[in-house]
């Protein structure tokens, strides 16, 4: 073990800083999986697929000469209809059915993008340059990508507006009176079918957005959904449904938790302490669950 | 009723033992030298695989252009049989299961990377069928023994030492400080393993050891203890994500290091992705086009690399280089052998001592190239942000000057 970020003030700054702005974008791919989970009950395994997805719209547009920030509005209007099209294609055909069965057609979606995305785009890892600089804090012992604070900026705005969006527009209230209850909804004259095909389409579209931002930040490649996947998983278990200040706290804790992982046991162990996390919390949340069991009995 | 299904399933065997038997003699067909190849063309490794594939079939029109391969006083073409191993292991060792009990292939050549050219490996040496491979240089690979395995390549572990071999002699002879992030997969601890000899052998130190993970694209935490140490030397090897990521992210974080080497940098596109934030970068390589080793068939790097361009509109990599050059190494050995007895073919493989454009080209017991160094370019842009890869090292071949220090990004 390596306790560098302990002993030096400094890093341990810019470890808490590097996890947060992450966290924060790990935090919007986590919302989509919230709202389609509460709405739909669907797990979506295919999640890290569509952020890369969004990740290539954002790159090709890079590559036509166009500055890749503007993925961050373009992505998320394709992916919007992309998701459209998933849900009437195949989701429609699981929403109702139980929780494995949309388990295992979003492990399909996920596996046919990851060979339709390798097929067309190719294997090459890609990036696309932002160009943005570098902020120095601390008598620049602290550096700051503006890239990764770019990214976390437009995550907020995102969330944000969703929440707006949620909360006083006519599909927000349908998709909210759908997820307390879909058959009082149906009975009351919401059009369920609809408001599903918007919920899945609302989660791509946020997929699209972190994909873009991930683009700018980090690299992309077809097979590097999963890890994405992992952590909105991660994110959702730890603060439930339908908590959208828990999803952000969570996904913020997530990423300084990744950081300091990486700090302390190493780089290669980054991604396997979240998996070690999500056992133990799915293990401790059994576990409670059972002694709220014994209390009822 | 029953009868009929045990003369029809009779029969149906015996239309299977035939066909396979037909099959099975066909590694010569007429004037056709039959080799076999699993290639990765899809899946994560199918750019790489592609470059190899481009290489191959270069070398095949080209031997078979200019008279094949003479033996027994006969002339004899080659032709390839190709199957798309998926980037996979398993899939890899069950084709060349298949090329040779199937298709009777009896001579092969190499797939995309070491894992697996290690998954193919076996099979081959269990059939005694010779193969030359070219893609597949983890060391691990040399060291089992095998005895119809040949590597036109130099072995994973000699990748970077150059490097470190450079960073000594610039330093006065005295040790230097080296920190290392590596993957962690067969190629890369190889390289690792080759840095831990330098480092004992020149008298320098390691103080950073990172692990990298597969999925990696954020090595911000190495970096800022590099930023911390202050090393003489930082090493990273993660196939081209790791190239790629560490580029990017010491460019962005502004991390001052004197010497910077990598691996998979033109597997990268390096100079095109990142332009001038990869400049003074320094990379192993195989092969570079300016090195002047020639052969009859391409000439020299020059002009393989115009020829290369000319059919598949790209620069072509050292991937697609040292292809190449494994059809040249069986072509000889066949000539030498005057056979296709496989026993033959393969002791005069092992006896193999030539000049290819790629370099020279002898196999140790153990079956990797002895004869070849690596070389180091570096990355060199001019002042309209064009970049280019130009050698440095070793000094035999260097067409440029080696940059060192590299230039701290304040001054930039």
């Amino acid at each position: 073990m390596d306790f560098m970020v302990f002993q030096y003030p400094m890093i341990t700054i810019q470890a808490c800083l590097d996890g947060i702005l992450l966290g924060v974008l790990f935090a919007l791919i986590a919302y989509g999986m919230a709202l389609q989970w509460g709405v739909m009950n669907i797990i979506n395994i295919a999640q890290g697929d569509l952020v890369i997805l969004g990740g290539y719209i954002a790159y090709f547009m890079y590559l036509y000469g166009i500055h890749p920030a503007w993925g961050v509005i373009v992505s998320p209007i394709i992916m919007y209809f992309v998701g459209v099209g998933i849900y009437k294609l195949v989701i429609n055909k699981v929403v109702d059915r139980d929780l494995f069965i949309s388990i295992l057609a979003t492990f399909g979606i996920s596996i046919l993008f990851m060979q339709l995305m390798n097929f067309a785009f190719g294997a090459d890892v890609v990036l696309a340059n932002s160009g943005y600089g570098t902020t120095f804090l601390f008598d620049s012992n602290v550096v700051l990508p503006n890239s990764k604070i770019f990214s976390a900026f437009i995550s907020i705005v995102f969330a944000i507006c969703l929440v707006v969006y949620m909360k006083k527009s006519k599909l927000g209230r349908a998709i909210r009176a759908t997820a307390q209850n879909a058959r009082a909804a149906k009975i009351l004259g919401v059009d369920t079918e609809k408001v599903y095909a918007a919920t899945f389409g609302i989660n791509a579209a946020l997929c699209g957005v972190a994909g873009a931002l991930i683009s700018i930040t980090f690299t992309i490649h077809p097979y590097m959904g999963l890890p994405y996947t992992i952590r909105s998983f991660m994110i959702v278990i730890v603060a439930g449904l339908g908590n959208l200040p828990g999803v952000a706290m969570s996904g913020m804790g997530l990423g300084v938790f990744e950081e300091f992982a990486d700090y302390l046991l190493g780089t290669e162990f980054r991604i396997g302490s979240v998996f070690l996390l999500l056992v133990l919390i799915l293990v401790y949340r059994r576990f409670k669950l059972s002694r709220k069991r014994e209390y009822l009995k | 009723m029953k009868i009929n299904k045990i003369i029809l399933s009779f029969i149906s065997a015996v239309a299977i033992l035939l066909s396979t038997s037909v099959v099975s003699f066909a590694k010569v067909v007429g004037d056709k030298i039959v080799l076999g190849a699993a290639i990765s063309l899809t899946g994560k490794y199918s750019s790489n695989g592609v470059h190899t594939q481009n290489g191959y079939n270069m070398a095949v029109d080209r031997i078979n252009s200019m008279g094949g391969v003479k033996v027994g006083g006969k002339t004899y073409k080659f032709e390839i049989i190709y199957y798309d191993d998926e980037s996979n292991p398993k899939r890899a060792a069950q084709l060349a299961e298949r090329l040779i009990s199937q298709d009777g292939v009896e001579f092969m050549l190499g797939p995309y990377s070491s894992g697996l050219t290690k998954a193919i490996a076996p099979v081959t040496e269990k059939y005694g069928v010779p193969m030359v491979e070219a893609n597949g240089a983890s060391r691990s690979l040399f060291t089992k023994g095998y005895k119809y395995l040949f590597a036109v390549l130099a072995p994973a572990n000699l990748y970077l030492d150059v490097a470190i071999e450079t960073a000594v002699e610039l330093n006065g002879g005295k040790g230097v400080r080296i920190a290392q992030a590596f993957e962690q997969d067969a190629f890369s601890q190889d390289v690792r393993l080759g840095i831990l000899d330098a480092a004992e052998r020149t008298g320098s130190e390691i103080i950073i050891d990172d692990k990298l993970p597969k999925e990696l694209n954020d090595m911000a935490a190495t970096l800022v203890k590099v930023k911390q140490m202050k090393p003489d030397v930082l090493v990273v090897s993660g196939h081209t994500k790791g190239a790629l990521t560490a580029i990017r992210q010491i460019a962005e974080m502004k991390v001052d290091v004197p010497m910077l080497a990598m691996t998979h940098c033109d597997a990268a596109k390096l100079s095109k992705q990142h332009g001038k934030n990869s400049q003074y970068a320094l990379c192993a390589s195989q092969w570079h086009k300016s090195l002047t080793y020639k052969d009859n068939f391409f000439k020299d790097g020059m002009t393989y690399a115009a020829d290369f361009e000319k059919e598949f509109g790209y620069d072509p990599p050292y991937q697609s280089a040292e292809s190449s050059a494994a059809l040249l190494v069986f072509k000889d050995a066949f000539e030498r052998a005057n056979s296709f007895d496989k026993k033959k073919v393969r002791d005069a493989l092992a006896k193999t001592n030539m000049q290819t454009f790629y370099g020279n080209i002898k196999f140790a017991p153990g079956g990797q190239n002895v004869d070849k160094p690596m070389v180091l370019f570096q990355v060199m842009c001019d002042g309209s942000g064009k970049c280019e890869n130009k050698v440095v090292a070793p000094l035999k071949w260097a067409s440029a000057k080696l940059i060192h220090p590299i230039p701290k990004w304040s001054e930039r």
